[in-house]
């Protein structure tokens, strides 16, 4: 085995004991950003010591033996924190003191626990960066290094906003706060708007060459998943579920084998996961069914649906997709999604009546730095035939995209018109 | 990526009843965790049956099939960033199995669900 290898076996088992590591650790120290660093001294121990011993036979008994002796080593270094966690020391002693107990450390129920986790990670307090960066670090186990590489991030800039995260909390005192029932239900949406930020920065890559980062994708569904086992009555959250797996089930379709990005009236169907799609119309129906249709990731799913349903693109029901674009308008004010919402007019209404939506987009100068608004001009242009106005509008789009598979597309557009408007004369 | 996991074991006696309960914590622990899509145990043989294909022909046996030395007691579909996570779940699996039905013998089979790759990482 070489060295990465080991590296790789190493963050493998991390990444499977680490949820329960940091949620007992939590516990223990009623503190959430120390457990959290006490797991990672555990991890780093664990890539230390391990190429040389060998993977132990009970890796996750091992990380905690090693979690709760930095913990006690923590207890015993602040005297003061000490007495107040006096029973603890000592319960912590007793424990050290026998072997390491693989059968209790299955005895947690750590589902309360990860609720609190989620909670802290997602705390409104925190930028939503830091809420995404402390939640793949806490919750999906994910290092700094990953997590730098996901976002395309020094790793000093992932260390820094997690460390100043984790600091503000502690000085907020808020590094072991229970939420009540009507607290959480009033901080859920912040919490599925972090996970739908992780999993729009895998879908639709904000910098970078590649436009998709599946593996952000997948963090992001399996935290829906972690929360739809915490809280399966919470219709947004099925709603979110839903929306994830139907966007998700075009992955395979949405770039060409070099990279490029298609749109998705160009997609080949036949590449559309269809059991991803089953899985979204299934959690689109829960959310419905709980009562949570007008929801906004429930609305959003719902559309993502229309287009999941339809065999061809002119299959599609934009109809519907109209209204419930109509129902998503009025719910968040939104300039994106009115912009979407000029699109879907479009094809029921035609051309122009989405342009005067557009034209007032363009006056309140909410999307004056989006690359979508002038994209979006640019095809309605496109299909009155106002060729060289199209143009100018992809070139603007094109200045204006941060990703360079898209931008690459936009100049192309832009470029094919060109060509278009020469053979008209 | 999606894993399989086939647990197959030689046709001896149930799980103990020690083994089902610490099995049942995992599987609640995975699903928590977000990790586990779907599990479940299997019926005893007999309640099964075999449709084969033959030289051409199609050969239906009912359980129980006293002959076969090795049979799969139950399944798990994982949802796991790659191979080493899996391995690390199986092996953790396996342990359970060590330690709470001394004497068992029996394998974790983990199969990558093909075309659920994701690239990168």
């Amino acid at each position: 085995m070489s060295q990465s290898d080991i590296h790789r076996a190493i963050l493998g088992v991390w990444r499977v004991e680490q949820p329960r590591l940091i949620a007992s650790l939590a516990r223990m120290l009623r503190d959430v950003p120390l457990a959290e660093e006490l797991t990672q001294d555990a991890l780093v121990t664990a890539l230390e010591c391990w190429p040389e011993s060998g993977v132990p036979e009970r890796p996750g008994a091992w990380l905690m033996a090693t979690a709760k002796t930095r913990a006690l080593d923590h207890l015993r270094r602040a005297p003061m924190l000490a007495r107040r966690h006096g029973m603890i020391t000592a319960a912590l002693e007793v424990e050290q003191n026998a072997m390491p107990d693989f059968d209790s450390t299955l005895d947690d129920d750590i589902g309360d626990e990860m609720l609190r986790l989620i909670f802290t990670a997602c705390h409104p307090v925190l930028s939503p960066d830091a809420r995404a960066a402390l939640a793949l670090r806490m919750l999906c186990g994910l290092t700094t290094q990953e997590i730098a590489r996901a976002f395309l991030l020094s790793e000093s800039t992932v260390a820094q906003r997690i460390v100043r995260a984790k600091r503000l909390l502690s000085e907020s005192g808020l590094s072991y706060e229970t939420p009540q029932a009507d607290e959480r239900n009033r901080r859920l949406p912040t919490v599925l708007n972090v996970i739908y930020l992780i999993f729009n920065e895998g879908y639709t890559a904000s910098r970078g060459d590649d436009w998709l980062r599946p593996q952000l994708c997948d963090e992001a569904r399996r935290l829906g998943r972690v929360l739809l086992a915490l809280k399966p009555d919470e219709p947004e959250v099925h709603g979110l579920v839903a929306l994830m797996e139907l966007n998700a089930s075009r992955n395979r379709a949405r770039v060409d084998p070099q990279g490029h990005p298609i749109l998705l009236m160009d997609q080949d169907r036949g590449l559309w996961d269809t059991r991803q799609i089953r899985r979204g119309l299934e959690a689109l129906r829960q959310a419905r069914m709980l009562g949570g249709g007008a929801g906004f990731f429930t609305l959003q799913a719902a559309i993502a649906a229309c287009h999941a349903r339809a065999q061809t693109p002119e299959d599609t029901d934009w109809h519907s997709i109209v209204g419930l674009y109509n129902q998503l308008s009025v719910l968040t004010h939104s300039p994106v999604i009115e912009l979407n919402r000029a699109v879907a007019v479009s094809m029921v209404s035609g051309p122009e009546r989405a342009l005067e939506i557009v034209a007032a987009l363009e006056d309140s100068g909410a999307l004056k730095n989006y690359h979508l608004l002038p994209s979006v001009r640019g095809e309605l242009l496109h299909r009155l035939g106002r060729i060289s106005e199209a143009r100018a509008a992809f070139t603007a789009a094109a200045a204006l995209a941060t990703n360079t598979r898209e931008r690459a597309l936009l100049k192309q557009r832009a470029a094919a018109l060109e060509n278009q408007g020469l053979l008209r004369g | 990526m999606r894993y399989l996991f086939i647990v197959k074991a030689n046709q001896g006696p149930e799980p103990s009843p020690a083994l089902m309960q610490a099995m049942h914590k995992l599987a609640q622990r995975e699903i928590q965790a977000g990790r586990m899509l779907d599990d479940g145990g299997l019926a005893p043989l007999a309640m099964g049956c075999q449709v084969s294909v033959e030289r051409g022909e199609l050969k239906v046996l009912d359980g129980p099939f006293i002959e076969a030395k090795e049979m799969i007691g139950g399944y798990a579909v994982f949802d796991l960033p790659g191979p080493a996570e899996a391995l690390a779940s199986a092996r953790e699996f396996m342990q359970l199995h060590k330690d709470f039905m001394p004497g068992w013998e029996g394998t974790c089979e983990v199969r990558a669900i093909a075309g659920s790759m994701t690239q990168g990482r």
